[in-house]
């Protein structure tokens, strides 16, 4: 059947199973932007490019299907830059496609070129400038298998103007779909090798005071069932990283929290204090480990990642297993068993008691305002968490919020926590939110964002109007750039330099109705459940709430940069 | 000039990849990101012209070679990866080399580059150009004897393959 590229593209993405695309046309895309009208696939235009691209993370995240993102040449290749390398950071599932200026005018400074491969090419797991019509779906099907398999990433794909505009000769093509993909530099291993699962299972039903350490690498090989499982055959606590919040519900008794620079101290002293840690597509990222050299001191260390360069990065392992989580946790539950789990293993009371009075001692902890005063940020969460279903998605942006979200929300079930971890991008919660709403309409979807990420990404609003999707965006408005303060407060003298914002310039409730939403502000603590609930109730279009917060309020616990995990400190007293 | 390639913190790395535009971006931008300098680097398209093969000598400690080479690994278009031990592998660099003569020193100087094999390119009254081929140590050897005399000189960067273990 003769075809033309732009034809054959987005029947390519048809074929695989694409449901909605995130983007906005220009010059260089313009022709795929035509057969987009009679295509099934929807297409939400968003306000700027760099929201596609966290609506498509969001989109992956809520959903564990690939984002899809469209956008033009040049300006709109670079704005979404910054999600590929969030995407990537974070490996997330995502396939970008990108305008890309003629064939014959690459090189030659085109209105609107810039060199998009070369410029993503250390912020995508593959890119690819297409430079023949007929490699369109071959590559289209590449793009999406890389995206998805082993460690799943961002994938880039850079499209020619004329290969696709059916007025060039350049874009005539044969249709066809390839059955298979065949990259022979590809190959991810999913089993985990028997002889190192059976080595783990040794050191694990030995070990006197073992940590389940989850990473987000749990998620992405939806292997929560397994984990849990894992945890519940010997009793062995887990921590849920940043990234992997939810991966074990919050309300297990086994689960711990989080653990790292602004973890609890549970989760943070129980790694320390390991003689075995059993890392589970985890990476020992800075935040978690603190001060390399006097972290998990006694600890043995279990790894296991799909990703082997990830196995030996930062701390060496005593057993390493490439391989799919999933896969390898269960493979690991059948070794332990034939080591005679759950029994044949030391009696682990001591260390279940140690770490039950850890809680007991020291759990998170605010003072709650007094009346005239403004929100404590850790109350907003409180009555948000608790007025709203098990299953809602919360999505936020980088900062206090961030933090005082992932430690007072409970994930209780994956994937319902989205957010920036590794790249740590500013202003990805309001279009990751609209995009998890586009992939999960059934659920109820929450932003919690502070009022500078707010700032950076906050027009998407008018597309979520404009599209119908529904997401409702807390912000927790203490008019300062709050981490950034709260590190300026704490280790600068409190010289704040560059940080106060304004609590009402801009104003965000008007701000918000402008933009299609309901807008509304709350500045003491008898509104904050009322406010709540009336924006539960809206279903047909955004709600922005702009919650008045105490700007002198700081995340604890800390482990403050340079030191170790041991010199964690609970509260303002400590430091 | 040191040009000696024995240095214990020489690494060879040998990397079969698909023989295609920007691969070879890819593959060195991973050691300039970590700020590691490439001492030499020779690509060509192997037998099969599908693939090309990148023989890359780096100056890095082994720890984070292991990381690099990991990451090149993950490259969608790098087929295979060997790191070649300076005594597990046969290696051949080829030099061209401008020196200048005098009607006294030519024949010496013929007489040394037939020492080494070399192979006169070009000759004028004051100049002669010779290819020598050879490992990077006898290239090395050469060009010292040679002295002030070097003009100019360009090297390939060394290609290398495994040793036939029998």
């Amino acid at each position: 059947m003769k075809t033309n590229g732009g034809a054959a593209l987005i029947k390519s993405l048809e074929l695989e199973g694409v449901e909605v695309i995130f983007g906005l046309p220009g010059g260089a895309i313009l022709p795929v932007y035509d057969p987009i009208i009679d295509s099934p696939i929807r297409h939400i235009l968003v306000r700027h490019e760099q929201g596609a691209g966290h609506m498509a993370e969001g989109y992956a995240h809520a959903t564990g299907r690939p984002g899809v993102a469209m956008v033009t040449s040049g300006p709109g290749a670079t704005n979404i830059v910054t999600p590929l390398a969030d995407a990537y950071m974070d490996s997330i599932p995502m396939v970008v496609i990108t305008g890309q200026v003629g064939t014959a005018g690459i090189g030659t400074d085109a209105f609107q070129e810039v060199d998009t491969v070369g410029i993503t090419r250390s912020i995508t797991k593959h890119n690819e400038l297409v430079t023949r019509a007929e490699d369109i779906p071959r590559i289209i099907r590449e793009a999406f298998h890389i995206a998805t398999t082993g460690r799943p990433g961002p994938v880039l794909v850079d499209i020619p103007k004329d290969i696709v505009d059916p007025a060039n000769p350049n874009s005539a093509m044969e249709w066809y779909w390839p059955d298979s993909v065949d990259l022979r530099g590809y190959n991810p291993v999913m089993k985990g090798d028997p002889a190192q699962i059976e080595a783990a299972a040794r050191l694990i039903i030995a070990a006197e005071r073992p940590v389940i350490y989850a990473g987000g690498g749990v998620l992405k090989a939806r292997g929560s069932d397994v984990l849990t499982a894992l945890a519940d055959l010997l009793d062995i606590p887990v921590v849920t990283t940043l990234m992997a919040r939810g991966a074990i519900p919050d309300d297990h008794p086994l689960c711990l929290g989080m653990p790292g620079m602004h973890g609890n101290y549970t989760a943070v002293t129980a790694m320390q204090e390991a003689d075995l840690l059993i890392a589970l597509g985890s990476r020992f990222d800075d935040r978690v480990t603190g001060k390399l050299d006097g972290f998990a001191p006694h600890a043995k260390i279990i790894h296991v990642d799909i990703d082997p360069a990830e196995l030996g990065k930062v701390r060496r392992p005593d057993v390493s297993i490439t391989g799919d989580c999933r896969l390898v946790i269960a493979d690991m539950i059948e070794a332990l068993k034939i080591l005679g789990a759950p029994d044949n293993q030391p009696d682990r009371s001591s260390w279940k008691s140690t770490i039950s009075g850890w809680q007991e001692k020291y759990p998170l902890s605010y003072v709650q305002s007094e009346p005239g005063d403004f929100l404590k940020p850790q109350f907003v969460l409180e009555q948000l968490r608790d007025n709203t279903p098990d299953d809602c998605i919360v999505a936020s942006g980088v900062g206090q919020h961030q933090m005082w979200t992932a430690q007072y929300w409970k994930f209780n079930h994956p994937n319902t926590w989205i957010n920036s971890g590794g790249l740590g991008t500013m202003g990805f919660a309001v279009p990751a939110a609209i995009g998890a709403k586009v992939g999960r309409p059934d659920r109820m979807v929450w932003a919690v964002d502070g009022d500078g990420c707010f700032q950076m990404t906050a027009q998407e609003l008018v597309t979520a109007s404009a599209e119908r999707i529904p997401v409702k965006i807390a912000i927790l408005n203490n008019a300062y750039l709050g981490m950034v303060r709260q590190w300026q407060e704490l280790f600068y003298e409190e010289r704040y330099s560059e940080v106060y914002l304004s609590p009402d310039l801009p104003d965000y409730k008007m701000w918000a109705e402008s933009m299609g939403c309901v807008g509304m502000r709350v500045e003491s603590p008898e509104d904050v459940l009322p406010a709540i609930q009336r924006a539960n109730e809206v279903d047909d279009r955004p709600v922005v709430i702009d919650f008045r917060t105490d700007a002198s309020e700081k995340v604890y616990p800390m482990v403050a940069s340079g030191k170790t995990n041991s010199q964690i400190v609970v509260g303002p007293e400590g430091l | 000039m040191n040009t000696s390639t024995s240095g214990t913190r020489h690494h060879i790395v040998s990397v079969l990849v698909e023989n295609k535009p920007g691969v070879l971006a890819r593959v060195s931008s991973l050691f300039a990101r970590r700020g590691f300098n490439i001492f030499s680097l020779a690509v060509a398209p192997t037998d099969d012209d599908s693939f090309s093969r990148i023989t890359i000598v780096v100056d890095v400690e082994s720890a984070p070679l292991e990381q690099i080479v990991k990451q090149l690994d993950k490259l969608i278009n790098v087929i295979q990866i060997d790191e070649l031990a300076p005594g597990d592998a046969v290696e051949r660099e080829l030099m061209i080399v401008t020196v200048s003569v005098s009607a006294e020193t030519r024949a010496e100087l013929l007489s040394l580059a037939g020492e080494y094999s070399g192979i006169v390119l070009d000759e004028g009254t004051d100049l002669i150009t010779v290819s020598l081929g050879g490992t990077p140590a006898s290239l090395d050897a050469f060009t010292e004897r040679m002295g002030s005399a070097v003009v100019a000189y360009q090297r390939t960067g060394r290609i290398a393959l495994p040793r036939i273990r029998s």
